[in-house]
């Protein structure tokens, strides 16, 4: 894509505000529509869109496989803890109100905890997909069969 | 701190190994992966065992995530039925487990062990998620869970044999397409209800069940979980994921996968729909009944004529899972509770024969029927488990195979049905043709010139030989089985998900 100028350019223009648009999503979830999900695949796109158009490699370099894979478990890390915190406060399994002194406030945090472990992991899963499909080998041989 | 335990015991029974598969992942070493997940499904194991022995008088537990009472929010709910489940599936999981760590090293590339135990887990834990949730929607994020993974695991075996892509393939399509069917299935009795709370829908569902939205949302459902059962015509993707993944995979997903979704099949047809109903009536007399005798010799037939040994088992679970099938459509209580007794010893049988196999696997690096010939003698221990195992299989009094097809023969007796009665008889005596000719194979033919083969690493005997001696226990002491499944079977039968009394564990009020 080394000629591609405008692709390049307009590339580095998005890019950060894909990955405000996703932090939005992300923080805004316990109001309103979004949550970790959403945020999740919105914030993977940022990087797809940068794998795309300045090669895989140059993003292989940026966000290594071995991180990719870490931050898969750790999202669901994440979320687990979450639950068992709430466990040892003295409540049921992810009941948030135990988590602050006023309830509100503990679903409060305790949303955010657990869909940012979800972002986490949707992110990375969205990514090691993509790194899947389009680092494969371009084709098996037939002696591989 | 036991109160602690016995407090939240549905939820650590589930989040231990849900926990334990991201742990694998970071730490990424192998042997920590092993400890991590074999203890957490041990520990999985302890606590279902706990909770059998305390609902096994037809006691309900039922644990609320995040505090958030039923219907609105999601419930862990425990009974007779379900913690037997439960157990099955945590022992076999365990044991599966300790036998993967030896059996994997022949199989699966080193750098992909932490990733196998973890996917391993993962699927330990999708399985039990589907069986104590009590939310039909939290089902179908379990089962999932469980499929994603397994479709994973059946597809490691693609080292040592391509073919098993295109068996995780088809698994994965037709899985797909079964979740898809229930899901729709769900939308269909959520929308004519308004909720999803298992228990609840059983208080709903007969003022309406004449409407056409519940029964459509019945065929769907019994369709979709019909695909993951492997009912006779939707066994296709069977054979092939259970002969091509990794031994210790075919040995989990023999012994546990279809019995969770049967599992589930029961859960639905007789606690959220109700026998009452004209439409299931007729369903269990004119589709389930037939099918279920088509698999039992169906089935049988085709695994009689099969030489790879590990198909010829997968047919057989097909054919034995129509056993479990027709116990149900016998529409009693004993049916009901052969099918629960037939899925346990069934489970610890076909574990057996399968760890048995893959230890031959293991060192023949084949599981052809022509490349075991005279390994009696070479691998006596092994062969000798595939013999008790098959014994088992065909139902030899002294054996837990013999129990369960007591236990449905009778049941058949009781609604004076004596053609099913022969039938069941009938279909085993083709388990003795499919047996014997593996028997023969391994005592009576001579091996292959200058073949030195060694008996199986201990690692795989000890497990093998846990479920072989289950199997012959069980077989003896047949009233453990027997009277958890008749309670199980008991309060199934009354519909809806109730039981003596429901105990409300967790942290109450706040």
């Amino acid at each position: 894509m080394e000629h591609h100028l405008i692709l390049r350019v307009v590339t580095k223009i998005l890019v950060g505000p894909i990955l405000l648009y996703g932090l939005y999503v992300q923080f805004h979830g316990d109001f309103g529509p979004g949550g970790g999900f959403q945020a999740g695949v919105i914030f993977a796109v940022a990087f797809m869109l940068y794998g795309i158009v300045f090669s895989l490699r140059e993003l292989r370099k940026l966000v290594p496989d071995w991180i990719v894979h870490q931050l898969i478990a750790i999202g669901l890390l994440l979320y687990t803890c979450t639950g068992l915190v709430t466990l040892f406060l003295g409540g049921n399994f992810l009941d948030y109100n135990v988590l602050w002194s006023v309830a509100y406030k503990g679903q409060h945090y305790g949303i955010i905890a657990v869909e940012l472990g979800v972002g986490i992991t949707v992110f990375a899963v969205m990514l090691a997909i993509y790194y899947a499909f389009a680092g494969r080998p371009p084709q098996l041989d037939d002696k591989d069969w | 701190m036991l109160s602690f335990f016995s407090a939240h015991s549905p939820l650590l029974a589930i989040v231990i190994p849900l926990l334990a598969a991201p742990l694998c992942m970071v730490f990424g070493n192998k042997s920590v992966a092993f400890v991590i997940s074999f203890l957490a499904a041990a520990a999985s194991f302890a606590l279902s065992v706990f909770m059998l022995l305390w609902v096994k008088d037809g006691t309900v537990l039922s644990y609320h995530i995040g505090g958030w009472a039923p219907p609105l929010g999601i419930e862990y709910r425990v009974d007779t039925a379900n913690a037997f489940v439960l157990s099955i599936v945590s022992a076999i999981g365990m044991l599966a487990l300790s036998y993967a760590r030896t059996s994997i090293t022949t199989e699966i590339n080193e750098k992909h062990h932490t990733l196998f135990y973890a996917c391993f887990i993962m699927c330990f834990t999708g399985l039990m998620g589907v069986t104590i949730t009590g939310d039909a929607f939290n089902i179908f994020v379990f089962l999932e869970i469980s499929s994603l993974s397994t479709y994973t695991l059946v597809a490691l075996g693609a080292e040592k044999d391509k073919r098993a892509l295109s068996a995780a393939y088809d698994y994965l399509i037709l899985g797909t397409i079964g979740a898809t069917f229930f899901v729709i299935g769900l939308g269909f009795i959520y929308m004519a209800t308004g909720t999803l709370n298992l228990h609840d829908l059983s208080q709903r569902l007969p003022e309406i069940s004449d409407s056409r939205t519940v029964r459509a949302g019945f065929a769907l459902i019994v369709i979709g979980m019909g695909l993951k059962v492997a009912i006779y015509p939707l066994h296709r993707w069977l054979p092939g994921a259970y002969t091509y993944s990794p031994s210790a995979v075919s040995v989990f997903l023999a012994a546990t996968a279809t019995k969770v979704a049967l599992y589930v099949i029961i859960r639905f047809m007789f606690s959220v729909y109700s026998k009452d109903f004209a439409f299931e009536a007729i369903t269990f007399q004119y589709v389930i009944l037939p099918l279920a005798l088509i698999a039992m010799f169906a089935a049988a037939f085709v695994a009689a004529y099969q030489i790879n040994i590990k198909r010829m088992l997968a047919y057989s679970s097909v054919s034995q899972i129509g056993y479990m099938l027709l116990g149900l459509s016998i529409l009693n209580v004993e049916g009901v509770s052969g099918a629960f007794v037939h899925m346990f010893n069934h489970a610890i049988t076909k574990g057996a024969l399968f760890m048995a196999i893959g230890a031959i696997v293991f060192r023949t690096g084949s599981a052809l029927l022509p490349n075991m010939a005279g390994l009696g003698k070479q691998m006596p221990w092994t062969s000798a488990a595939i013999v008790v195992g098959g014994l088992s299989l065909i139902g030899i009094p002294g054996t837990a195979g013999f129990v369960s097809k007591w236990v449905l023969m009778s049941a058949a007796f009781e609604r004076e049905w004596w053609p099913i009665a022969l039938l069941i008889v009938a279909s085993s005596l083709i388990a003795v043709v499919y047996i014997w000719r593996v028997v023969e194979v391994l005592y009576l033919q001579a091996p292959a010139k200058e073949s030195v083969v060694q008996e199986a690493p201990l690692s795989l005997l000890v497990p093998t030989w846990i479920l072989i001696i289950a199997t012959i226990v069980f077989g003896l002491y047949a009233d453990f089985a027997i009277s958890i499944s008749t309670t199980a079977a008991e309060y199934i039968m009354q519909g809806g998900f109730g039981g003596k009394e429901v105990i409300i564990l967790g942290v109450e009020g706040r």
